[in-house]
């Protein structure tokens, strides 16, 4: 009787055909990761009710066509944006022309202090993308450092280290991101 | 001298192949412009990138469309007015449940200047994509 030996597959160029296939799957890669800065877009205005905000609430920042920085009427600079909206934004000592606060209180955190501050970005149509970028860069820290310290105070982490779903929603309570954009026009200057 | 069992090979290499199989993100758009973001420190990874819809701003790649900062969407130049319909379309590209967690990425050049944005911008409000990110690239300071 003829043995009936089941003929073993050649297995050698397996490897040449697994290699073709990573190399094209190598080529093809892109690994890029995207970041970027998020916002959200305010929905469209139907007709022109001018929000009512009082002029301390209010903390204008104003980019030219060249690039220049206005902070509240008055040439700035960029380095300082961020402690500047920080300083408005708490408001430590209490002073008349800084934003007022509220008493609210918030699930988790009880009664905290929360400011009416909000701050207006505006800009020329001239001005650069890299420097509107830099502004909001500025105002994004700003904003998760004021959130940074809050949550800090109560869960002893910082924001982004906090898990508790709970716990980041009463955080961004606590400290909105108010950041407004006025509706576009051309301001020129400068 | 004794031959080295290779047998295994195959295994290795199959197990690199699932690795770059499953990270692989084919680039879909072939750009036009020239696309150079800016730098943040402030970014946010863009999660699911399959409800992300970008739309690239920068100067023509080729010379003989200009100098002047324009906008690609998909594999084309277009206007602000094109914006509305591409949204749209990408809108019903996606599964119902999703569509209102689509973000629109602006992938934008950093020396465009912000006339095109805005516009872009206004243009979304109207449409309603109103999750935006402006592409940026992340950097540990930023120098002033």
């Amino acid at each position: 009787m003829a043995s009936k030996e089941v003929p073993e597959i050649n297995a050698g160029s397996m490897a040449d055909i697994a290699f073709l296939l990573l190399i094209f799957f190598l080529v093809t890669t892109t690994m890029d990761v995207d970041t970027g800065i998020t916002r959200k877009l305010p929905p469209p205005v139907e007709d022109d009710t001018k929000m009512d905000y009082k002029e301390r609430n209010i903390f204008k920042v104003l980019v030219s066509s060249s690039d220049a920085l206005m902070v509240e009427g008055e040439r700035s600079n960029i380095s300082t944006l961020k402690e500047d909206v920080k300083i408005f934004m708490t408001n430590p000592t209490n002073r008349e022309d800084l934003p007022e606060k509220e008493m609210r209180s918030i699930e988790n955190l009880g009664d905290i202090e929360i400011s009416k501050g909000v701050v207006s970005l505006k800009n020329d149509r001239g001005t650069s993308y890299e420097m509107y970028i830099k502004v909001q860069n500025e105002l994004t820290a700003a904003f998760s450092e004021l959130r940074d310290e809050v949550s800090i105070r109560f869960y002893g982490v910082k924001f982004s280290n906090l898990i508790n779903e709970e716990h980041r929603k009463a955080v961004q309570q606590a400290v909105p991101i108010a950041i407004s954009e006025a509706e576009p026009e051309n301001i020129g200057g400068n | 001298m004794q031959k080295i069992n290779t047998s295994a090979l195959p295994d290795i290499i199959f197990m690199l192949l699932f690795f770059f199989m499953v990270t692989t993100t084919m680039r879909e758009v072939t750009l036009i412009v020239q696309v150079k973001p800016p730098e943040a420190t402030e970014v946010q990874k863009l999660e699911k990138k399959s409800l992300v819809s970008y739309i690239y701003v920068g100067v023509p790649i080729k010379t003989q469309f200009g100098t002047e900062s324009r906008i690609q969407l998909n594999d084309a130049f277009a206007n602000t007015s094109n914006i509305a319909e591409f949204i749209a379309a990408e809108k019903n590209s996606r599964d119902e449940a999703d569509r209102k967690f689509l973000t629109t990425s602006i992938k934008a050049d950093k020396r465009t200047r912000m006339g095109v944005i805005t516009d872009i911008k206004q243009e979304l409000r109207k449409v309603g994509a109103l999750k935006i990110n402006y592409s940026s690239r992340k950097v540990a300071k930023l120098s002033y």
